[in-house]
């Protein structure tokens, strides 16, 4: 990890608790910008936990206490009088199940920045079809911009809120295992979005399946009961693992 | 895409108008219970004027004038409540029963679950119309508790079916196919294992009921009528007294309400004796309610 | 049921007792079908019957009046034969418009704040005290709007009216008394219908909403309330049924002489004319009492039909929905 690259979010010592369960252990890694990192993993390991806690999103979650450092651009994202709004708008989410509003799939586009005080029409018909466009999913939808997202398939329904979130123009996506809910053509189209994705944005995604982050990654991290065990370039970890547990794991022999 | 321009994070926004509509929600709320507060306090301080022993113990307003009481209103509410349970409990257990066991899912539940929510929707005026008439061709008087007590029974009905069906559709599957299982017959399994799974659930219905009958009015007016005799002389009498005018508590407050002047005092100590029956049924709907989680989490 | 194992086969001919008691068996089960049938049907028998004896204990009064006279009249005067129910329809209307414009707001708003704002403390001070709100008697709202909003009402209607000559006094038994009494009855309904609907909103899209950078509020206000608002709307449409169809709370406030509805007149409902009257009434006026029933009868069968219009309408949530307006 010698090489000159930039690092969007740094976490440093990172702890935390579910009441009295210690989820996260300990975790210091750099997210490298521009680049897609993939947390890996057993059920459990806190992976989803981690990203979720990268903005903010566990402060919904009664009884959840985090200590350490979380560094956006060097800037303490866990620091009071920090605007949550703010941080999610730059680092936003997909989520494992697709979740657009019951609406249009215009208004699921626009409300992103309509929230944050964007208006007028023009202004706002451009953001909604670059971001449809950025997501891969413009010409599947163009001609009906305006009939309920919920009439989409899973995989456009996804895309549809990987739109939404570019919309705002983050600098960060977060992906919960944005295709387990899909099958494999949508899976595959997903996928080849995010190489896309990665000249914009940094991205970090959670995903169960070994296989997606060797295609998709740059780094990958491999957590276990609430520890990052080991954090290395893809094709680095998945070909030499340094720790005897990593190999345990990416040679099938449990999780 | 442009880039945005991004503060720095600790740069907070305050939005004004989720100040604005916070203040309003937090506002709402304290209406509510500022409301049911002020009318509590309200009815127990007035209320306490007219109360005593000798308000709950005479039999009712009748000659000479300076004699109120409620006995016979309590008496003829309590006539309400036990006639029109005994008619509407089991109707609307069977319905409920047959709605979530025996039905199919066609055009004959469809026309019950239809008429049941038509049922709950109708106001309790129009019950009174119809019961005054209805029963009134069935009974030839015009004014009796079993008039008002079976025009209640229409009323309550669809709490009852609703309550008692919902109450069913949590008995676990298990259960039921452990019986069938066993080569028992339906109504056996339904004896056995559903009734007694959901009484509870039976027994919420029966005290939103009583909720219901004893704060109702105007179905009473044209139907059970206003007057509050209290002619127990002999056994035989118990029985006769349905086929005879009986006001309810309520309608002793209308009638004191409406009087005004210094009989207000009376309409209120009518309405704190309500509000404490109102009071006790939430409770019991509450222990019933707390009993069922707990069973339900064990 | 339909396979018979080798066991059971052997069993049904080995005993020949068993046929005779599971014929009784049979012919009790069979009862007992037949007995929750006819529970079931009961509930079918009273609509029907209700809805025959209202027409016919309402309809002869309109032949004799003529339906034109009845409906649009405005003067309802009994011991002039003059029974024009106009001023007693629009009442119920506006004053039933008049109380979802007051309770709506109230309502939904504190549906929101219990469902997804309140602390646990002012939630369990706050949801009691809705659930109280509807047990209490109608009745008694009545006697607690005649004696503490009533002189209110007048207060407002001296101030206002003090240099109008023609004003005819009502001492605050009028409309505006009528509306707020509807008004607070109504909330419980409300509330709790809202509640439902707002808690049953699945938690992703509140989740989406809040890593898109909204606001608590703006979520509430533009994913969350949209999204229930089927739920939110039969709850509006059953206040409106509770409150047209209110007789004993208004009775007391709305004062009772047929005026066409102005908020500082005195007033007769739909239903309030027909409790005040129908004690003393005999011949064609007590029929055209029943024709005021029946009057009703139809209002509610409508808002009944459109509640189950908008039920069904959520059933199949989302698939046909219009965009969202947002309303912040």
């Amino acid at each position: 990890m010698s090489e000159n690259e930039s690092i969007k979010i740094s976490t440093k010592n990172v702890n935390l608790y579910y009441g009295e369960n210690h989820a996260l252990k300990d975790i210091n890694l750099d997210i490298k910008t521009n680049k897609i990192t993939a947390f890996i993993g057993p059920s459990g390991c806190g992976k989803s936990t981690f990203l979720k806690s990268l903005n903010r999103m566990n402060d919904l979650i009664p009884g959840c206490r985090i200590t350490g450092q979380f560094l956006l651009d060097g800037e303490d994202i866990y620091v009071p009088g920090v605007d949550t709004n703010l941080l999610r708008r730059r680092i936003g989410m997909v989520f494992q199940k697709p979740n657009p509003f019951p609406m249009s799939i215009y208004d699921n586009i626009a409300y992103g920045p309509r929230v944050h005080g964007i208006k007028g029409k023009a202004k706002l018909d451009r953001i909604v079809e670059e971001s449809l466009i950025g997501a891969a999913v413009f010409d599947e939808v163009k001609d009906r911009l305006h009939k309920s997202a919920l009439s989409l398939s899973g995989g456009q329904q996804q895309r549809i809120c990987i739109a939404r979130a570019i919309a705002v123009q983050p600098e960060v996506i977060l992906m919960d295992e944005p295709t387990s809910a899909l099958d494999p053509v949508s899976t595959l189209k997903i996928e080849e979005l995010m190489n896309t994705l990665k000249e914009k944005y940094t991205v970090a995604i959670v995903t169960h399946n070994m296989q997606q982050a060797t295609r998709i990654s740059d780094y990958t991290a491999f957590f276990l009961v609430g520890e990052m065990v080991e954090y290395a370039k893809t094709e680095e970890l998945f070909s030499r693992p340094q720790d005897k547990r990593t190999e345990d794991y990416i040679t099938g022999r449990f999780g | 895409m442009e880039k945005p321009v991004i503060n720095s994070l600790t740069k907070k926004r305050r939005r004004v108008s989720d100040i604005v509509l916070k203040v309003l929600i937090f506002t709402s709320a304290a209406i509510v219970v500022a409301l049911t507060l002020g009318m509590i306090i309200y009815i127990v301080v007035k209320g306490m004027e007219g109360l005593s022993w000798n308000f709950l113990s005479t039999p009712a307003f009748s000659y000479p004038y300076e004699n109120y009481g409620v006995l016979g209103n309590i008496v003829n509410t309590l006539y309400l409540v036990v006639i029109t349970l005994l008619v509407a409990t089991p109707i609307g257990v069977g319905a409920a029963i047959y709605l979530t066991e025996y039905a199919k899912q066609g055009r004959l539940t469809r026309i019950i679950e239809f008429t049941t929510e038509t049922l709950a929707g109708i106001p309790s005026i129009i019950y009174g119309l119809f019961g005054s008439v209805f029963f009134y061709n069935i009974f030839k008087v015009n004014y009796s508790i079993l008039t008002g007590a079976l025009t209640l029974s229409i009323m309550v009905l669809p709490t009852i079916i609703r309550t008692t069906q919902e109450a069913i559709k949590t008995v676990p599957l298990g259960y039921r196919e452990g019986s069938i299982g066993l080569g028992a017959p339906k109504w056996h399994m339904i004896r056995t294992v559903v009734l007694p799974s959901c009484i509870d659930g039976i027994l919420t219905s029966v005290i939103l009921s009583i909720g219901r009958i004893v704060g109702e009015s105007a179905a009473l007016i044209f139907t059970a009528g206003i007057a509050a005799d209290f002619n127990f002389d002999s056994i035989a009498d118990i029985f006769t007294k349905v086929m005879n005018q009986g006001g309810s508590l309520t309608v002793q407050l209308y009638q004191y309400a409406q009087r005004g002047g210094s009989e207000m005092k009376y309409a209120f100590s009518t309405a704190l004796v309500l509000l404490i029956t109102v009071l006790i049924i939430n409770i019991c709907a509450k222990l019933v309610a707390y009993r069922i989680r707990k069973k339900r989490s064990v | 049921m339909e396979n018979i194992t080798p066991a059971t086969a052997v069993k049904s001919q080995e005993s020949g007792l068993r046929s005779g008691k599971s014929s009784i068996i049979n012919v009790r089960e069979r009862m007992m079908k037949y007995l929750f049938t006819a529970c079931g049907i009961v509930a079918v028998a009273c609509v029907l019957m209700i809805t025959i004896y209202m027409i016919m204990s309402g309809a002869p009064a309109i032949g004799k009046i003529g339906i034109i006279d009845f409906l649009f009249g405005d003067t309802w005067h009994a011991k002039k034969e003059m029974f024009g129910i106009l001023p007693l329809i629009l009442t119920s209307i506006f004053g039933t418009l008049g109380a979802i414009v007051i309770g709506v707001p109230i309502g939904l708003l504190t549906a929101i704040f219990l469902s997804e704002l309140a602390p646990k403390a002012l939630k369990n001070i706050v949801k009691p005290a809705v659930e109280l709100l509807a047990g209490i008697p109608s009745v008694i709202y009545g006697l607690l709007g005649a004696n503490l909003i009533k002189p209110v009402m007048y207060w407002l209607e001296e101030i206002i009216y003090k240099n109008d000559p023609t004003h005819q006094f009502t001492g605050g038994a009028n409309l505006a008394s009528a509306i707020i009494v509807l008004a607070i009855m109504i909330l419980p309904t409300i509330i709790n219908i809202s509640e439902n609907a707002i808690s049953s909103v699945p938690n992703e899209y509140r989740e989406a909403s809040y890593g898109l950078g909204a606001t608590k509020i703006q979520t509430i206000f533009k994913v969350v309330i949209p999204a229930a608002k089927s739920g939110i709307a039969s709850g509006v449409v059953l206040g409106v049924g509770r409150a047209i169809g209110e007789a004993m709370a208004i009775i007391l406030v709305a004062g009772n002489s047929a005026n066409m509805p102005e908020l500082f007149n005195s007033v007769k409902f739909l239903t309030t004319g027909i409790v005040a009257e129908f004690a003393y009434s005999s011949g064609l006026h007590r029929e055209a009492l029943f024709a005021i029933g029946l009057v009703l009868f139809v209002f509610i069968m409508i808002i009944n039909l459109i509640l189950n219009g908008i039920l069904k309408n959520g059933g199949k949530k989302g698939k046909s929905e219009k965009p969202a307006k947002s309303k912040v």
